[in-house]
């Protein structure tokens, strides 16, 4: 070390080259055309030319009961939204993935194909999946309740307000579960058995080993399907939009944050877009976006203790 | 636009006329649309149409999903990469094109004397001034219902209100049908083939449009919220689990004979025509009492402008006059029952279903839906609110006149005329 | 493997989990295929019969082999997904490794700077990104997408991989340094075969929705010569009619590919876990 003091460290020119492929089209092709946008917040449109106006877009989207209802109104649902596939999602995630690398079992490739299939579906054929399994009329979800004797359980789910947005979050759970299970199968998979061999000659087994040893060894991974939930639950949109329709009806209980922006940014059948409240909206959600992964990030993701194997 | 693509449009137009000796490369214009249902009609029918008479020019049909169209069709002319001729919302959303200075003001094509004051109303600025799309059709809304179910119970298509629930009792107490085909989840369902559906009748077609433009009525008023208050009574006539029934739910209820009614918009007859096996007939929204004049909505809903920055102008204008020739109007209207022609032509039609809307023209007044004139141009949007509690009524989850005091709370918060 | 002791019990439980839960997740695929070869009406009368004499089509297959030329849109998905998905891995891998492997000043600041890109949609940017592709000639091609995918995909990928490269031993690639092995090669021959399950969960995770995708398709090359299998599959969907057969049978075959795709990833997952040279 102290050779290096006195001649600077030579230019370490292999960490720009591994940068800067990924750095160019990245910068080119997505933050500059989305901070072309995101500037369109400050402006407004008058007679055809963008003038500028400062904060006034966010006066109105926050000050504007109007507007601020239809804001808050959207978060909350997509708090709701994220908090079901916390609960639902990443422990199931995490069950199977401990079940698939349970060592001798049978059968392995073909469960884990299975339970990834959904996660390769397009929005539309989920979609329309669920609306037909679910709707009252044809018969799939009633006939099925009867079959098990709950038939008195169901509900016409999807246009009612107080179950519409968590059966669109579990639908979104069935589709993407798949995304948890194999982040947690590849890191448990990493594990070294002599860790576990070592483990089991203490009397560590079964349970017991999958709670003391194996599961704070994938906490890095299960902070990252956190993270990765939580940015994907903040921008999604594409499954209410193509099952409840723009107004992410009934009554807007299934309108999470995607959706609203969606609607003001393009606009919907007589209402025009406006890609400047538009992207004042697009900037709120960033930044509660950006405020969660900087905690993660900053706070969580150093804290967690990593193993190297 | 490039000097060569220039060249040949100037060159397709003047050799417009003098067919066969065309031997310049064709100019192709490619039409953007939201309808692709209408691909076949396009491509097998009216493109052959035009251009058998029209050597050199060449029209692609390049439609993309109705809930993308808007989106789409605004970044692709922000960059200027649209096809030369636009298919056109009606009302604001084309206007803003307009002013935009994307789409060109065509009112001084030759056969845009084809058409009147309200059909052009659709596509021109407010002061009337200018008009930059050919109107192309409207929809008009009634009910349509299964002649077969009709003559097994022995019913007869209602001019009244109370004979319409007369017969909707009649068909809920035998039992074996659903009475009615609707459903609230697509709200849309609820407010064009619902409230508007049957609201011209209460609020006086055109001169209760006017009023509330105006600011002489309100939304509150008894003749804007009875509409709600029928709505609300058609709830027990719908098939079980309504709240999540969407609208192709509502469609292949009615298609596969399992409802009787089906509140309809004209451009049904072709699907169901298709669809359904059995015979049906239709009568229009029933007035309150025997011998009251009857409204309905006759809706403009499409037509077809052209791009400003396109490259082939000269070719675009000479289809755009062809789309309001008497030949196009008689085209479009048999090859797609139920999406009427708005030109002053007279159209022959050929579907009976057809027919039956189109004559309600004759015996009742028209009007088009009340919130798409001027009254969406704010925040929150007439018509999006409409959808939503038009909706909410058919579920009770609000009542008709929480309804209406929604709606008129939205806009008198912004439309001047409507404030107090 | 380890020479755990396995009681029956467990074993029973867990395949009881596993195919509980295979059904639920297959059920609506099976519904979705069974009734993509059956009539629509049948497809609404009995959602759930298998296609019987009756009721089995192929009239959406039909209508979807009449309406363009499907083989070439498979065509254009194939190229777009895997050449985008080459490159989200190959420059996704290198940028992960940058920055897990070296301190360098504004390291983490680059880390959250690569992962603004999760954080809003790249739809906003569309009028921009076309405008980009226009004035470069690119509109109508499957570069256009290829770049557009690309971009998308490599914030993601960068995330997930760098966080794997950070188990990765230090002693190897010390040992490595010692050896004389440049950083080039440190990292294409002893860090990447380390990390080939992370990268072939990134390149399931990258490709689907480059495969799926509807949007970019439809702005930046919506041509006939350029159409991707989904936007194919769009026209179908209409204003008031949805042709269900169509679409059924168009997705269903769209998830074939993707499917194929996936097994050999994942096959090459379970490679690159069981040849891992360090255990």
């Amino acid at each position: 070390m102290a050779a290096e003091q006195s001649t600077r460290p030579p230019i370490r020119w292999h960490i720009a080259v591994f940068l800067a492929p990924a750095v160019l089209i990245y910068t080119a092709i997505m933050i500059l055309p989305l901070f072309n946008t995101l500037k369109l917040a400050l402006y407004t449109d008058a007679q055809n030319a963008q003038v500028f106006i400062g904060l006034d877009n966010f006066r109105l989207l926050f000050g504007d009961e109007r507007w601020s209802e239809q804001f808050w109104n959207a978060l909350g649902n997509n708090v709701w939204f994220f908090i079901i596939h916390m609960l639902v999602q990443n422990p199931i995630g995490i069950l199977l993935a401990a079940l698939l690398s349970s060592p001798r079992l049978r059968m392995r490739a073909f469960y884990r194909t299975a339970i990834f299939i959904p996660t390769i579906l397009s929005f539309v054929i989920a979609g329309f999946a669920w609306k037909l399994i679910l709707s009252p009329l044809w018969g799939v979800a009633p006939n099925l309740l009867d079959f098990v004797g709950l038939k008195g359980l169901f509900q016409p789910w999807l246009g009612k307000e107080a179950y519409a947005l968590t059966t669109l979050a579990l639908i979104s759970v069935w589709q993407f579960v798949g995304i948890p299970m194999m982040l947690i199968y590849a890191a448990l998979l990493s594990i070294p058995d002599e860790l576990l061999e070592a483990a089991e000659c203490d009397g560590v087994t079964g349970m017991a080993q999958f709670w003391k040893i194996k599961l704070p060894l994938v906490l890095p991974a299960i902070g990252i399907i956190s993270i990765l939930t939580f940015v994907g639950n903040f921008n999604a949109f594409d499954l209410i939009y193509s099952t409840q329709g723009a107004l992410a009806g009934p009554d807007f209980s299934t309108d999470i944050l995607g959706t609203f922006l969606y609607r003001t940014f393009f606009g919907f059948q007589l209402q025009l877009g406006d890609p400047n409240l538009g992207a004042a909206i697009a900037t709120a959600m960033f930044l509660i976006i950006l405020i969660g992964v900087s905690i993660y990030l900053f706070g969580i993701q150093r804290r967690l203790r990593r193993y190297q194997f | 636009m490039t000097f060569k693509h220039m060249k040949l449009a100037l060159l397709a137009a003047t050799m417009l006329g003098s067919a066969g000796t065309a031997m310049a490369e064709d100019v192709t214009l490619t039409i953007e649309s939201w309808r692709n249902d209408d691909l076949p009609i396009w491509q097998e029918k009216l493109i052959p149409a035009f251009e058998a008479s029209h050597p050199g020019i060449k029209v692609k049909f390049a439609p993309s999903a109705p809930t993308e169209y808007n989106a789409v069709l605004n970044s692709k002319l922000e960059a200027g990469t649209a096809g030369d001729l636009i298919t056109c919302r009606p009302f604001d959303a084309s206007l803003s094109l307009y002013n935009k200075g994307q789409l060109v003001a065509i009112q001084d094509l030759p056969n845009m004397k084809n058409f009147g004051d309200v059909a052009k109303a659709a596509w021109s600025t407010d002061d009337g001034s200018a008009t930059f799309c050919v109107p192309m059709a409207s929809v008009i809304h009634g009910f349509i219902y299964n002649a077969e179910i009709f003559e097994e119970l022995g019913l007869e298509a209602p001019k009244t209100v109370d004979a319409f629930f007369a017969l909707l009792d009649k068909i809920k107490e035998d039992g074996s049908y659903i009475p009615m085909a609707m459903g609230a989840k697509d709200q849309w369902e609820a407010a064009t083939m619902g409230y508007t559906n049957i609201g011209p009748n209460y609020w006086k077609g055109e001169e209760g449009r006017l009023a509330l433009i105006k600011g002489e009525q309100k939304l509150t008023d008894e003749d804007w919220v009875e509409p709600f208050r029928q709505l609300a009574k058609w709830a027990p006539y719908l098939g079980d689990g309504y709240e999540a029934q969407a609208y192709p739910d509502s469609q292949n209820l009615f298609t596969l004979g399992r409802a009787a009614i089906f509140p309809a918009g004209s451009w049904e007859i072709s699907i169901f025509n298709e669809q359904a096996d059995f015979k049906m007939g239709a009568f229009p929204p029933p007035v309150q009492k025997e011998g009251d004049t009857c409204y309905i909505s006759d809706h403009t809903d499409i037509g077809i402008g052209m791009n400003a920055k396109g490259p082939n102008q000269e070719a675009a204008k000479t289809f755009l006059n062809w789309v309001g020739s008497a030949e196009f109007a008689s085209l479009y209207a048999n090859s797609l029952p139920g999406f009427f022609s708005l030109s002053n032509e007279t159209v022959e039609m050929e579907d009976p279903l057809a027919k039956e809307f189109v004559s309600w023209r004759e015996s009742c007044k028209s009007t088009i839906r009340p919130a798409h004139q001027i009254l969406s141009r704010g925040t929150p949007n007439l018509w999006n609110e409409m959808w939503n509690v038009s909706a909410n009524v058919l579920r009770g989850a609000q009542t008709p006149e929480e309804a209406g005091e929604t709606l008129q709370k939205g806009l008198a918060s912004w439309y001047e005329p409507q404030k107090q | 493997m380890n020479k755990a002791r396995h009681s029956p019990v467990h074993s029973i439980a867990a395949h009881a989990i596993l195919i509980a839960y295979t059904m639920i997740a297959l059920f609506p695929v099976v519904v979705i295929v069974i009734n993509a070869f059956k009539s629509r009406k049948a497809i609404f009368r009995a959602p759930l019969a298998l296609p019987d004499k009756d009721s089995f089509s192929l009239i959406g297959f039909e209508t979807v082999l009449q309406q363009g030329d499907f083989l070439l849109y498979f065509q254009n998905s194939l190229i777009v997904t895997v050449v985008s998905l080459f490159l989200v891995l190959l420059f996704g891998a290198m940028a992960a490794f940058a920055l897990s492997e070296y301190r360098f000043r504004g390291n983490t600041l680059m880390g959250l700077y690569l992962a603004l890109g999760i954080m809003i949609p790249i739809r906003l940017g569309t009028v921009a990104i076309l405008q980009m592709m226009v004035a470069s000639g690119l509109v109508n091609t499957r570069t256009a997408l290829i770049l557009v995918y690309t971009a998308q995909g490599l914030p993601l990928a960068i995330f997930i991989l760098s966080e794997f490269m950070r188990q990765v031993s230090d002693d190897l690639k010390n040992a490595g340094r010692i050896d004389g092995l440049s950083e080039y090669r440190i990292f294409f021959r002893l860090v990447l075969p380390l990390v080939r399950p992370a990268m072939a969960t990134v390149a399931v995770f990258t490709m689907i929705p480059i495969w799926n995708d509807l949007w970019f398709p439809l702005i930046l090359a919506p041509a006939e010569e350029t159409k991707t299998i989904t936007l194919g599959a769009q026209v179908f969907i209409g204003q008031f009619v949805t042709n269900w057969n169509a679409v059924l049978a168009a997705l269903s075959l769209a998830i074939l590919p993707v499917l194929i795709l996936y097994l050999i990833f994942s096959r090459q997952l379970i490679r690159g876990i069981t040849s891992g040279a360090v255990k």
